[in-house]
């Protein structure tokens, strides 16, 4: 088959169009959405004292960084999944929650004795966040990972961490109404590792599943 | 050189995707000359043929061209596409140098008669279902248009359609998977 006969042949599939990458991205993020509720609520659920935690500022502070690190995350997935965007200068966004997180950090430990520090770091709920966070935030990532499919991602496994990133903040973001260790020093820990686990295994297997 | 390449392939892809089926070959014929200087001036060695490289690239803007969004330049995005398919080429190239050393043994056994070269979407397209790779052939190799095609296969149009868009798809998808 030589050029012009294989450009003939594209010419001739005239399809209707396929879903457009935007509508498909407000999708997947809509059923990840509904996915993480789903689980969360038929395994943990928000914690019975949830409207006093709400008065607290180390409570709010968790959804500040969460949704901070689901929405910087889904700027640069997207432009991650779609050839020649400007992916490089999304990137600066991916520092905020991170930066917050630092600073919030160190807001606690000034506010804190230091014999308490660790206490609060090691907090009463870890292995419960390393579990349910990847366990919440599974389903979504792999609905990340097939939006990545349907688009057209020129680095792969970047991509698939970036979706792993926000899954894990949309999964972080449930699981933060369940957990009672509200510390940043407890998040900036646990939440951080168990992120890290989505982030691995988006980069895994977008290197391969996303290939095109 | 770039600035008018931009807005006409931009206007092209604009008219393809409104249903204009000339426009879009147009398009494609134009992208190739673009594409076939990119990979050019980057393989500069032998191991991989630059028209492979234009053709899996066309096959690949088919496939993912929901991708462009219409209100952005079109050029980052083809020359994005492309410089994907010539990274992907070279992963893929030494591997291949891996295997032929192993057929060695096999070519001096059985020496074949030279065939014009083959290109890669060619042998891609041997490999798929019967059905598709003939509606495929009939109008890649032979020039059928849809029409024909359907007569000479016995097969609606529509079904003719779907078998085209599902075997390029198929083939687009082997070279992602190799």
């Amino acid at each position: 088959m030589d050029t012009s006969e294989l450009i003939k042949t594209l010419a001739a599939d005239t399809r209707p169009r396929t879903l457009s990458l935007s509508v498909a991205w407000w999708g997947a993020v809509a059923v990840a959405i509904a996915i993480a509720a789903a689980v969360f609520f038929t395994t943990l659920g928000p914690r019975p004292d949830i409207a006093a935690a709400a008065d607290t500022v180390r409570f709010l502070f968790k959804f500040v960084f969460t949704f901070t690190l689901a929405g910087s995350a889904l700027i640069v997935t997207q432009a991650l999944s779609r050839p020649g965007s400007q992916w490089r200068r999304a990137m600066p966004y991916l520092a905020v929650a991170p930066v917050l997180l630092a600073f919030a950090v160190m807001l606690e430990l000034f506010a804190l004795p230091p014999a308490t520090w660790s206490a609060n770091l090691i907090g009463t709920n870890s292995m419960v966040c390393l579990v349910y966070i990847p366990l919440i935030g599974i389903g979504p990532l792999g609905v990340f990972l097939l939006a990545l499919r349907h688009g057209a991602p020129t680095t792969p496994a970047l991509a698939g961490a970036a979706a792993g990133l926000l899954a894990g903040g949309l999964a972080a973001t449930f699981y933060a109404t369940h957990c009672p260790d509200d510390s940043p020093l407890f998040v900036a820990t646990w939440y951080m590792i168990a992120i890290a686990i989505l982030t691995l295994v988006g980069a895994i297997t977008a290197s391969r599943l996303a290939r095109w | 050189m770039d600035g008018k390449d931009e807005e006409e392939l931009a206007r092209l892809m604009r008219a393809a995707i409104a249903g204009d089926e000339r426009a879009y070959g147009e398009f494609l014929q134009r992208a190739s000359f673009l594409v076939r200087g990119l990979a050019r001036r980057k393989i500069t060695h032998g191991g991989i043929d630059p028209e492979d490289i234009v053709q899996e690239t066309l096959l690949a803007i088919h496939i993912k061209r929901h991708t462009w969004r219409s209100d952005q330049p079109i050029t980052p995005w083809l020359y994005a596409i492309a410089r994907y398919k010539i990274i992907d080429a070279f992963r893929r190239g030494g591997r291949r140098i891996e295997i032929e050393i192993g057929e060695i043994a096999e070519i001096f056994a059985a020496p074949e008669p030279e065939t014009v070269s083959e290109r890669e979407i060619g042998r891609a397209l041997s490999t798929l279902a019967p059905g598709q790779r003939s509606v495929v052939a009939a109008i890649s190799v032979n020039g059928r248009s849809i029409g024909e095609t359907a007569k000479s296969l016995n097969m609606s149009e529509t079904a003719v359609r779907v078998a085209l868009h599902r075997g390029l798809a198929a083939i687009a998808r082997r070279f992602g998977r190799n």
